[in-house]
């Protein structure tokens, strides 16, 4: 299928299940079974690996399907899931059925895998991790392994992040046996999984930022003040049309790192795309609630659905700045007369 | 997968980058050559020998078929060209506008012996074109235009006055935008374009010297000035819809996003290697609103290869575009490092001066952000 079906169809699913009602009883702490159980049987979890050999097989359909979930703020750890799964799966391990958790070893972690007589210790706090509590297992990702875990039966801190997605810590001290442990595979270190979950939540934003771009509009054109719809007003034509420029952008981002990945650009085209769809994501939430008014404001619009996932998953896998400094680390490591080719090439 | 725009990927052929090579080495010779200065101003130094070596080359017109001097290559291998040459610096203006505009504008509408006449020299890098459009009292309102042509038995016969033409006193022709018939109910029908000899008697032209000291601008007075009937590009009464129908090719190419470019690059040279992290942060942060912008613009230029006009897409590129060039400058001046003269010789401060100087026109030329916005809150059904 090519990149648009598979949004097409996935679109169609999350548009019938993902209503606002269903969103909001998640939020309330609500699994959302159904829902999980559509995306499964559509094959969505499996999305990225796909049958090929090809490291990033199906990446373009795992993009695709984030974009559609974006845009219907889907309640799911559906991109921890793929990476979860696709991780496993590459590593020779059986990824466990049902949503996963995904704890990746970063600098700030500290996430301890160390042998342990004929097995392994796993310790540590594996922290905000997206519904750490509904996890059916964890898969965890180092520089040089991949473990996992299931069940998953240690202790979950929880908590929430702004959209009310749970984001939970935790506490891991456990004896692992050697089979649920292998080597990070080629290309698979936890770096290599960190950029492509921020590619991932760039994709989820992409699509939340086009759903926020088209409620604004349709706003505009229906809410009359001073005798005509506020969409005639220069003022917010001129707004609006400064959000559909940052959409466009965070849009060809996205859609371009994708393509870099695929041409084995991933570490400086996911970081790229990941700083300018969350650069995209403030201004556009900042214009399309000022568009809205206070209605905008309110619980019963939906339109938080979308910005408050926008101004969550924005912090998430690495925030604009940090991104900023390694892209300008790499940048300023070319040489000043460098920059150019560099880019060029991309 | 948005429903308002599209901007197809697009990737640039193994052929695309073998040029890039090639002009790269030609603009390395041509720099050796003393054809321009590194750290002069933004593509708009002029210089007829530069533009008639790129002729040879066969870059200019190199889309346009054999048969009038074009090489018939793709859209994509143009841009390739043109990003190269800015990106380097150099002096592109002498050919510019009739490579970008005034060509693929008779090749659309013009007749065949206009066609004959005019695309081989221009391809040559030896016939160059200004743009008389803007008028003392019409700047975004196009369509108010005054300057006015009437048929007479030896042709046109033109009067009115063009401001803001960029160099058309070392132009050979100004395609001029004119009222042929008074307006009625519909003000965009009655316009029509000529091709006028800027050395034809009764054309003044008085140097227009901008807020940096430049003398780009022009303003050309038309005092009845005789246009032979064979002068007029397409049909009669039908200028603004020529005159729209490709701003797709004017609204999304590098040139919209690269003009402050040579600042950020002597920001980096001024970091160093190992900058301190908000300097790195700054600098990263234009790395990647470049490589989106420019991936935007690429996939403009793969539609137009494709034969689409994506007059909307490029609006919003020239849009984004200019407002980076913009801020560029109001970015690194912060950041550089402390003690910072303005003057004083120093390469960093010239360019950056440069770019302060040259920003407000970014935003101007070749529509104002506020029409571009204008055009997209249409495009998003709000108009």
């Amino acid at each position: 299928m090519s990149d648009t079906l598979v949004y097409d169809s996935a679109a169609r699913l999350f548009a019938d299940l993902a209503t606002p009602a269903a969103i909001n009883a998640a939020e309330g702490g609500a699994w959302p079974q159904a829902l999980w159980d559509a995306a499964a049987a559509a094959g969505f979890p499996d999305a990225l690996g796909g049958e090929g050999g090809g490291a990033l097989e199906g990446l373009g359909d795992a993009v695709a399907v984030l974009r559609a979930a974006g845009r219907f703020a889907v309640p799911l750890p559906l991109p921890e899931t793929m990476l979860a799964r696709w991780l496993a799966r590459r590593a020779g391990l059986a990824p466990p059925e049902g949503p996963l958790a995904l704890a990746i070893d970063r600098p700030e972690e500290r996430l301890q895998l160390r042998r342990a007589g004929a097995g392994w210790h796993l310790q540590g706090v594996a922290r905000a991790l997206p519904w750490g509590r509904n996890a059916r297992g964890l898969v965890v990702s180092t520089d040089t392994a991949v473990a996992v875990i299931a069940p998953l039966g240690a202790a979950v801190e929880p908590d929430l992040n702004m959209a009310g997605e749970p984001r939970d810590d935790i506490a891991l001290d456990l004896p692992l046996e050697g089979r649920s442990v292998a080597g990070a595979p080629m290309g698979a270190d936890a770096g290599v999984v960190y950029r492509l979950g921020a590619l991932f939540r760039a994709a989820q934003m992409a699509g939340a930022l086009e759903e926020a771009l088209r409620l604004a509009v349709s706003y505009a054109n229906d809410r009359v003040q001073f005798g005509r719809p506020i969409g005639k007003f220069q003022a917010i034509q001129q707004q609006l049309a400064l959000a559909a420029e940052q959409v466009a952008a965070a849009g060809v981002a996205v859609s371009a790192a994708v393509e870099g990945a695929a041409a084995g650009d991933l570490a400086f085209t996911a970081a790229a795309a990941k700083l300018r769809v969350g650069e995209a994501a403030g201004k556009v939430a900042d214009i399309v609630h000022q568009v809205h008014g206070a209605i905008g404001f309110t619980h019963e619009h939906r339109l938080h659905h979308l910005t408050r996932r926008l101004w969550s998953w924005r912090d998430e896998f690495g925030v604009e700045s940090a991104w900023a400094l390694e892209i300008g680390r790499l940048a300023a490591s070319q040489g000043a007369d460098g920059i150019w080719p560099f880019l060029a090439r991309r | 997968m948005s429903a308002t725009f599209r901007f197809d990927p697009i990737t640039l052929t193994p052929e695309c980058e073998a040029l890039r090579r090639e002009v790269r080495a030609f603009l390395a010779e041509a720099r050796a050559n003393g054809f321009w200065r590194p750290a002069g101003d933004f593509a708009t130094a002029h210089s007829p020998e530069f533009s008639r070596e790129v002729g040879k080359r066969g870059w200019i017109g190199m889309t346009w078929p054999k048969r009038y001097g074009g090489r018939e290559r793709s859209s994509l291998e143009r841009y390739v060209v043109t990003e190269e040459m800015l990106i380097a610096g150099a002096p592109v203006a002498a050919h510019w506008i009739a490579d970008r505009q005034s060509g693929p504008l008779l090749l659309r509408f013009g007749t065949e012996e206009q066609r004959q006449e005019f695309l081989p020299k221009i391809a040559a890098g030896q016939c160059f074109f200004c743009i008389g459009m803007s008028e003392p009292d019409s700047g975004s309102d196009l369509a108010s235009i005054r300057t006015r042509a009437e048929k007479t038995a030896e042709g046109w016969r033109l009067n009115g006055r063009k401001v803001w033409t960029s160099h058309s006193h070392r132009s050979h022709f100004a395609i001029t935008l004119c009222r042929t018939s008074p307006a009625g109910d519909d003000r965009h029908k009655g316009l029509s374009q000529l091709l006028v000899d800027v050395r034809a008697p009764g054309v003044t032209i008085r140097p227009i010297k901008n807020l940096a000291g430049d003398l780009d601008f022009t303003e050309v007075t038309l005092d009845d000035v005789l246009v032979p009937e064979s002068r007029l590009v397409g049909t009669e009464g039908e200028g603004w819809k020529q005159v729209t129908s490709e701003l797709a090719f004017e609204r999304s190419g590098p040139e919209r996003f690269v003009s402050t470019f040579r600042l950020l690059v002597e920001f980096a040279r001024r970091i160093g290697a190992n900058p301190e992290p908000r300097a790195a942060e700054a600098l990263g942060r234009m790395t990647a609103h470049l490589w989106t912008l420019r991936r935007m613009s690429l996939s403009v230029a793969g539609m137009l290869q494709a034969g689409e006009m994506p007059n909307l897409e490029a609006a919003v590129v020239k849009d984004l575009g200019t407002t980076f060039e913009r801020e560029i400058p109001e970015l690194v001046r912060l950041l550089a490092p402390r003690g910072r003269r303005p003057g004083g010789n120093d390469r960093f401060e010239e360019v950056l001066a440069e770019a302060v100087l040259h920003a407000p026109s970014f935003t101007l030329r070749g529509g104002t952000r506020e029409i571009l916005r204008g055009i997209i809150a249409r495009g998003l059904g709000l108009r």
